[in-house]
């Protein structure tokens, strides 16, 4: 296609992405600004596609543009008629130019109704025109060549508003782009040519000459082309330098970048392998450097692929209009955090679940005004849409204030359906019934509407979220509201994960479904595994684990686990459920760059993609949803729907909490598990000092070392190969590490906290295991080495 | 001049095949695979190709030929498709020869079963066959 044509599609498409949001806040204010900002956009789509030869288009858009300019003036009124009218008018030229981006032309259509309306409602204007106060002065003219060059020399359009309309609310923002001096301005400026003649140039493009200004003053003689071809070039300088600081790049090429990044990654990672074994300082230090710059780069790569969730949103303003006037309900959105970036793909992958969620609140969720009001609420309903980021995911709340989600209802609708058992419905809480809806066959809409509800479940959306590594949670109350929460991985590109050894094979497992590592040694080994009529099972934590052969579902040879002496469990979770992965052996975590497979293999379940070790062998990356359905963990609905009424129940209220136990000299103590990012293990060969403070390299950042050991007990005699057992904390990207002597165990347990020990980093004492223990409190651990690291990584 | 074709040949089972030159990226020794379990039995393995995964598809087995003899390594006959690199596993690599077209017959009736397919025909050299084969339909599975 056509350079022009594919820049004219790009930028035109951007402009009506914000023109939807715009149009839904003018109708609830119609500001100046938003005004000023829909007029531009339909005004430039107007002009490029004059110029494109692009006839249709230009003829819906100039209608549109004239009512947009009477809005603008304060000739007209905004009415949800005229919205409806320009919203129309925006849909009409999205699939021209979607027609243009397909087939080159804007395709056959007849817009002449639309046209007639857009046109009509000018008219009406005289019957319920506003009284222009004669004390208001007039706004300058609509169009930027048809604004009189004498008006925008002598007084600014702002300033002109200021002074002399103080009865406007705001003032009007410059009704023209600011960054270019206009060109009747220019050439008056650069003595070219007299006011007049650009007045009656401008004169004549009102009555209806589509020349432009330049083609006018030339054919009249008033100026020669160079002139003019001269001044729109120094024009086309002064708007340049506004856009200098930023430049279009094609997606493709930022991921072939990105692939060559994750290359460079794959490289560093081999040269970091081979640099262990060599004691040449130089090149050691060669590639410690090698190693920072490629994880900056790296970084910098990334950035680049960031998207700001707000280019998802904007279109919700728009959906939520359209679907509450079908409902005939009135419902505000309000937005926070949509400046938080995500991956494109991501961006990509979320748009779908996400718009079915926000369908779902005004849909299901939020009420009609009478029933709002009779329950003492605002008739106006409010969807609340909120992105933040968090230990290196992003969340994503969606929530409304409407009627909630009847967990009766749910209840009633699961029994009916044959989803649960009565014995399982009397045994759930509420919040495990509001999590039902995320079940296959399970529709909420007491009415399916057209709207919502196009044959898309909740666990559709459930499903596409968790394949990309996320989960979605509810959490609703009667009568008040329902909260959706969506969590999901900041990329999809290069992610954390575990290596595992099977065969002779290694095997990259996720990190995000990791939740943690079983190993049964000797004793153990033998007894640990028990069957249910043949289904191999382990209790964890007094709960039986169903347990997946690695090599039975790949069908290679069964290990002589006796010989061995040891079973190794990856405990995963898969759709809310957990299973235990039998492996080989574990090898270590490390962060992968993710390939896809070939076409070959697309349809394996098992698999999805490979990657590239350090030592350049290729390893698959395990589906773990896929493996714990080829392995039936995970079967058909009405199974998962026992399952998790069987589970105990994760509530976070309930008192069941798991927690990591060590040993710091004499004292037992245990950390919350929920804020325990990763074990590692370090030498004392490893700790540098930095500001009076011991530090680590970890993962190509510093991180502060917190000893929790009492003071005798710490540091002085350790030798330099003894090992140091850190737990990693992690909040909003940095990292400290608690170095504990031992670590124990993960222990579930009933836990009733004693706070009458309180004292300095721990939050309290309480019996687990039958053992007194200390509660840490991490972050007054953390704060008691540095009070500032925190609230640092607060502001960062 | 007459209708002349490159094909870059090699040896499956002691026949000669053949496949056009302008759908062969490169040709590479044997590299270590990585088997991909669960996959369908032509699917030999995985590859790292310059950092590029590429499946490596076993042609004696595509077209149902004996396996090769275990102490033998096969090479990398690496082919370019419109969406990705695919390794055909042949048995040894011949040369680059140019074929007159003419030369060209279609295969006989008497040839049958999913071969017929993937065989275009032969070329009759002066003292063998040479068969070419259909690219996409043998890296396309059926």
């Amino acid at each position: 296609m056509d350079e022009i044509v594919t820049e004219f599609l790009i930028e035109s498409y951007e402009n009506l992405d914000r023109l939807d949001r715009d149009f839904v806040a003018i109708e609830k204010n119609p500001s100046a600004e938003a005004l000023g900002s829909i007029f531009r956009a339909i005004h430039t789509i107007k002009g490029t596609c004059g110029f494109l030869g692009l006839g249709k288009l230009e003829s819906v858009t100039h209608v549109g543009e004239s009512l947009l300019s009477l809005l603008r003036d304060g000739t007209l009124q905004v009415s949800p008629k005229i919205i409806d009218a320009l919203l129309a008018m925006v849909d009409a030229v999205r699939q021209m130019l979607a027609s243009i981006e397909a087939n080159g032309h804007e395709g056959e259509r007849n817009d002449s109704a639309l046209i007639e309306t857009l046109r009509s409602l000018q008219k009406l204007d005289e019957a319920s025109a506003v009284t222009v106060p004669p004390s208001t002065a007039p706004l300058p003219s609509p169009a930027i060549f048809r604004e009189s060059a004498a008006k925008a020399q002598r007084i600014s359009p702002a300033a002109n508003t200021k002074n002399e309309t103080p009865r406007a609310p705001e003032p009007a923002a410059p009704l023209v782009p600011p960054e270019g001096p206009k060109f009747g301005e220019m050439l008056i400026n650069q003595r070219q040519i007299a006011l007049e003649e650009i007045d009656h140039a401008l004169e004549q493009q009102a009555k209806g000459d589509p020349r432009r200004i330049g083609e006018i003053l030339v054919q009249q003689g008033a100026i020669n082309p160079t002139e003019v071809l001269e001044t729109l070039q120094s024009q086309g300088e002064s708007r340049a330098a506004v856009a200098d600081s930023t430049i279009r790049v094609d997606v493709g090429l930022l991921d072939r970048l990105m692939n060559l990044v994750g290359e460079l990654v794959l490289s560093r990672n081999q040269i970091m392998q081979f640099a262990a074994t060599h004691e040449d300082s130089t090149f050691i230090a060669t590639t410690q450097h090698l190693n920072l710059v490629t994880g900056e780069l790296q970084e910098g790569v990334m950035k680049t692929r960031m998207q700001p969730i707000g280019n998802v949103w904007n279109r919700f303003p728009r959906v939520v209009r359209d679907l509450a006037v079908a409902c005939g309900k009135q419902v505000r959105v309000e937005m926070a955090g949509a400046e938080t970036e995500l991956d494109r793909t991501i961006i990509e992958a979320i748009k779908d679940p996400m718009t079915h969620l926000v369908r779902n609140s005004v849909d299901h969720g939020i009420e009609s005004p009478q029933d709002r009001i009779a329950a003492g609420k605002p008739a106006e309903g409010r969807l609340y849409l909120r992105a933040y980021h968090e230990g290196g995911q992003v969340n994503i709340e969606i929530s409304d204030d409407g009627g909630g989600i009847n967990p009766e209802k749910i209840r009633a609708k699961a029994l009916q359906k044959g989803i649960i058992t009565a014995e399982q419905a009397g045994r759930m809480s509420e919040r495990e019934m509001v999590n039902l809806i995320f079940l296959p066959g399970f529709t909420t809409a007491a009415m399916v509407t057209t709207l919502s509800g196009r044959g898309v479940g909740m666990d559709v959306v459930k499903t596409n979220i968790e394949k990309i590594g996320g989960n979605v949670d509810v959490q609703s109350r009667l009568g008040v509201g329902t909260s959706l929460k969506v969590k999901i991985p900041l990329t999809l590109a290069i992610i954390p994960a575990l290596m595992v050894i099977m065969g002779k094979q290694r095997y990259a497992i996720p990190q995000v479904s990791l939740l943690e590592l079983v190993r049964l040694d000797g004793e153990l080994a033998r007894k640990g595994v028990e069957m249910i009529h043949g289904a191999p099972v382990y209790r964890l934590r007094g709960r039986l684990l169903p347990l997946v052969y690695l090599s039975r579902e790949f069908k290679l040879p069964a290990r002589q686990l006796v010989e061995d002496g040891n079973i190794n469990i990856v405990v995963l979770q898969a759709d809310g459920r957990q299973f235990g992965l039998v492996v080989d052996g574990i090898s270590d975590s490390k962060d992968i760059v993710v390939k896809p497979l070939g076409k070959h293999l697309k349809g394996l379940p098992v698999f999805s993609g490979a990657t590239i070790m350090g030592d350049g062998r290729v390893a698959l990356i395990l589906d773990v949803i896929g493996i714990s359905q080829s392995a039936n963990v995970v079967a058909d609905g009405r199974e998962r729907g026992m399952a998790e009424a069987a589970a105990p129940s994760q509530d976070l209220h309930s008192e069941r909490q798991a927690l990591l136990l060590c040993q710091c000299g004499h004292d037992r103590i245990a950390v919350p598990l929920a804020v325990v990012a990763r074990l590692e293990q370090f030498v004392s060969a490893d700790i540098e000092r930095s500001g009076g403070r011991e530090v680590v390299q970890y993962r190509g950042e510093i991180m502060p070392l917190v000893r929790l050991a009492s003071d005798e007990s710490a540091g002085g005699e350790e030798n330099e190969t003894e090992s140091l057992q850190v737990v990693v904390y992690r909040d909003r990207g940095r990292s400290v590490g608690l170095v504990v002597d031992q670590i124990m165990d993960i222990v579930e347990e009933l836990v009733t906290v004693k706070s009458d020990y309180q004292r300095g980093n721990f939050m309290g004492t309480a019996v687990v295991q039958g053992r007194v223990t200390d509660i840490l409190d991490v972050r007054a651990a953390i704060e008691s080495v540095d009070p500032n690291y925190l609230a640092h990584a607060e502001a960062a | 001049m007459k209708d002349v074709k490159q094909l870059a040949t090699f040896y499956l089972d002691g026949q000669l095949f053949g496949v056009e030159v302008s759908q062969v990226q490169e040709v590479i020794r044997y590299q270590e695979m990585t088997p991909v379990p669960q996959a369908p039995a032509v699917v030999a393995g995985l590859i790292n190709l310059r950092g590029q995964i590429v499946t490596a598809l076993d042609l004696r087995r595509r077209l149902k030929l004996p396996e090769r003899a275990a102490d033998r390594l096969p090479m990398n006959v690496v082919v370019r498709t419109d969406d990705e690199a695919v390794s055909l596993l042949v048995d040894e690599i011949g040369d680059v020869l140019e074929v007159a077209q003419d030369a060209f017959e279609r295969p006989p009736e008497t040839l049958i079963g999913e071969a017929r397919e993937l065989i275009r025909g032969a070329y009759k050299l002066e003292n063998r066959l040479l068969l070419v084969l259909d690219t996409n339909k043998v890296i396309g599975l059926s």
